[in-house]
């Protein structure tokens, strides 16, 4: 009797590796959080998309839970995104832009077409802000609390369902 | 006429020559810009080949399994820079990686590092290699003991017997009483003690 439960091993061994390669199926691949959960927004110093000689650094992002939302005129699902943001913004969400990898003329173009949800944006023609938050395609959304840390990361664009269901419960949880 | 031919002939092979030459040196540079897409130059050898290095063993994140010396993507072309810049503001491999590891996370890095949240992934290649190799191991020392073990009295009688009664069936069905005949009964009658379990 207990040579025939030996038997079974090789089986349940398998069913295992049926289980999690099953589970890994219905995975996304390009979902995983971001290296900077729980760490302090990086630091900067970069001019806005208005105003070239006006710089911001990180005491912006104190004081107020803030979406940080990185995007650029090059990239289209961005425009998706804007309805959102805006919606987001006339709920109360205090949102500061970063201009990726941009030019500044585009970029004003782009906020006059779509609108502008943001009470600043900062203009980052180099990526050098968006390295620094390991952002490797926009758009991109970083959630960070009074303190100035990274609470959450949103990874693509922000579906309008995202909104009530997933990005407004943040906020309210770090508001806190 | 065997000058001219001569002096033709060499003609041939030194034009056979250089476009050899030609060949082999494009085939260098073809080699050089798949390696990299934009040319980092590096004064030190030592810092080439550890920039070499590097980017092959950084993952890009943008990409599902392509290295950033590989990858087109422009999040690569920035972590490129990233690596040569801090390699020529002399940092260790080590600082370098971790740079890259606190922005884009372990993802990055091709071979994960050694903690007690990886142990799992690292040990377990060595572990199912010593359980299957006991396994192997416990089965051929079970076999040889089996093979080694040789006949008791209770078991020679048996055989003594059956080889008896195998002789006296073959002389009644003919001439069947050649050794031949005995060895290959006697062997099929050996195996079977192995079969019993």
């Amino acid at each position: 009797m207990k040579r025939r439960l030996l038997l079974l091993i090789p089986l349940v061994l398998f069913v295992v590796l049926v289980v999690f390669f099953y589970r890994g199926l219905s995975k996304d691949p390009a979902a995983r959080d971001s290296a900077l959960l729980a760490k302090d927004f990086p630091s900067f110093h970069l001019s806005t998309l208005s105003d070239p000689s006006q710089k911001r650094d990180r005491s912006l992002l104190e004081g107020q839970v803030t979406l940080v939302n990185v995007w650029g005129e090059w990239c289209p699902t961005c425009k998706q995104e804007m309805p959102q943001l805006l919606e987001l913004a006339d709920r109360g969400v205090r949102l500061v832009g970063v201009d990726y990898k941009d030019t500044r003329e585009n970029g004003r173009q782009f906020l006059q077409e779509f609108g502008n949800p943001f009470e600043v944006s900062l203009f980052d023609p180099d990526g050098s802000l968006g390295f620094d938050l390991g952002v490797y395609g926009a758009p991109e959304s970083f959630l960070v609390d009074a303190d100035g840390v990274i609470r959450y990361h949103h990874t693509g664009y922000i579906t309008p369902q995202d909104v009530e269901s997933v990005i407004l419960p943040e906020v309210k949880k770090w508001q806190q | 006429m065997a000058a001219v031919m001569r002096g033709s002939a060499s003609r041939v092979w030194s034009r056979f020559g250089v476009s050899i030459g030609l060949l082999l040196v494009s085939l260098l540079m073809s080699a050089s810009v798949s390696a990299a897409i934009e040319v980092q130059d590096f004064q030190d050898p030592a810092l080439a080949s550890r920039y070499a290095d590097l980017s092959s063993r950084l993952r890009c994140p943008k990409c599902q399994n392509e290295s950033i010396a590989a990858s087109n993507s422009p999040i690569s072309a920035d972590m490129r820079a990233r690596v040569a810049t801090l390699l020529r503001e002399g940092e260790s491999d080590k600082q370098i990686e971790s740079a890259m590891v606190s922005r884009f996370g372990d993802y990055v890095l091709y071979d994960p590092k050694l903690e007690t949240r990886t142990w799992l992934l690292w040990g377990l290649p060595f572990a199912l290699v010593l359980i299957g190799g006991s396994v192997i191991a416990g089965f051929v020392i079970k076999r040889r003991r089996l093979a080694q073990r040789s006949l008791d009295d209770d078991e020679r009688d048996r055989l003594a017997s059956l080889v008896a009664r195998h002789r006296a069936a073959g002389s009644e069905a003919g001439e069947d009483t050649t050794a031949a005949g005995a060895e290959a009964g006697a062997g099929k009658l050996r195996a079977r003690p192995k079969g019993e379990n």
